[in-house]
C-alpha cells in the first residue's frame, strides 16, 4: 500500500506546500466550486487560481470538469485512495488472523488423521 | 507453532478478500483447506479461538476468553493493549447452527456490529464468509480505524502518512 502511494507523494507534498492551495482543498472539502468562485474567495486573478488548481489536479487532489463555460472543481481521487487504504488495513487485520486460524485448523486436521488411524488399529 | 509448520501452510494459503457492501456493511471471505466442522470448532472452542483471534503481530494480548456458544449464550473477550490497561468486548450469540452458521452481537457500545459467519464446505474445503452490519456508517468507519490501531506500528505509520496528505481536507469527506 505504501509503495503504491509513493509516486503520488512528491506531487502531493509539493501541492500542499502552498497556503492558498491548502485553503482551496479546505474549501472544496466543504463544497464543489468553480475556478472563478475560488479566485474571488482567495482574492486572486482567474489565471493565478487556474495555476493553483492545475498543480492540485496533477497531484490528484482535485478533479475538474468543464460544463459550458464553467469549470467546476471538486476533491480528487485521493479520497478514493484513502478509502482503499482503509479497506486494506481492515483486510490485513483479518488476513493476519486467518493465517493463524489456518495453523489451528491444520493442526486439528492432523490430529483427526492420527486419531482415525489409532481407531483403525 | 514452529517455523516449519508455517512454511508448510504457506503454499495452501488463500487470499482474504474484503468488500464494503454498503455504508454499514462489510464482508470478509477466505477459504480454508479443511472441512467445515474443523473450522467451526476453531471458532467455537475458546481454547482454540484465543490462539488465532489475536495474532502475535497485533499490539494486543488476550487476557481472557469466555464463550458460551448457544443461542442466547454470552461471550466475553478481555484484551490488554500496549501495556495501557485492558478492555473488554462482549455480546451474545443469536444463532448457532453447528458447522454452518454463527450470528452474534457486540454490546460493549452502541456502535457494536451484528456479525454473521457462514461456513460453506465444498470438496473438503471451507469457504468462510464473515458479514458485519454496523448501526451507522460512522461506527463502521471507526471500526476500520480501530483495526489499524490493533495492527500496530506498520499501520500507524501509514496513518501518519495519510494524515499528512489530509492537511486541511475535512476528514468528514473521507
Amino acid at each position: 500500500m505504501v509503495q503504491y502511494m509513493r509516486p503520488h507523494l512528491d506531487a502531493s507534498f509539493a501541492a500542499l506546500s502552498d497556503a492558498t492551495r491548502r485553503g482551496v482543498l479546505e474549501q472544496l472539502g466543504r463544497a464543489d466550486a468553480s475556478i472563478s468562485d475560488l479566485a474571488e474567495k482567495f482574492h486572486m486573478t482567474l489565471t493565478g487560481m487556474k495555476k493553483h488548481v492545475g498543480v492540485l489536479e496533477r497531484a490528484g487532489l482535485v478533479a475538474t470538469q468543464k460544463v459550458g463555460r464553467v469549470r467546476t472543481c471538486r476533491l480528487g481521487l485521493r479520497r478514493l485512495e484513502r478509502e482503499a487504504a482503509w479497506i486494506e488495513r481492515y483486510r490485513q487485520l483479518w488476513d493476519t488472523r486467518f493465517d493463524e486460524l489456518d495453523l489451528v485448523v491444520e493442526e486439528l486436521k492432523r490430529k483427526e488423521k492420527v486419531d482415525g488411524r489409532k481407531q483403525q488399529d | 507453532m514452529d517455523a516449519s509448520s508455517r512454511i508448510e501452510a504457506a503454499p495452501t494459503k488463500s487470499r482474504t478478500t474484503v468488500e464494503r457492501k454498503s455504508d454499514r456493511e462489510i464482508v470478509v471471505t477466505r477459504t480454508f483447506n479443511a472441512p467445515a466442522r474443523l473450522v467451526f470448532e476453531a471458532w467455537t472452542r475458546s481454547e482454540l479461538f484465543k490462539r488465532w483471534w489475536v495474532p502475535k503481530s497485533m499490539d494486543m494480548t488476550l487476557l481472557s476468553c469466555e464463550m458460551d456458544v448457544r443461542v442466547g449464550g454470552g461471550y466475553r473477550l478481555e484484551f490488554g493493549h500496549g501495556g495501557s490497561g485492558s478492555m473488554a468486548f462482549f455480546g451474545k450469540y443469536l444463532e448457532v447452527t453447528p458447522h454452518s452458521r454463527l450470528v452474534w452481537t457486540n454490546e460493549e457500545s452502541d456502535d457494536g456490529a451484528v456479525t454473521t459467519v457462514t461456513f460453506d464446505e465444498r470438496d473438503g474445503k471451507t469457504r468462510l464468509v464473515l458479514h458485519e452490519l454496523y448501526p451507522s456508517k460512522e461506527a463502521l468507519d471507526a471500526a476500520g480505524t480501530g483495526a489499524a490501531d490493533a495492527m500496530g506500528e506498520t499501520f500507524g505509520q501509514l496513518d501518519e502518512l495519510l494524515a499528512s496528505l489530509d492537511v486541511n481536507v475535512g476528514r468528514s469527506r473521507l
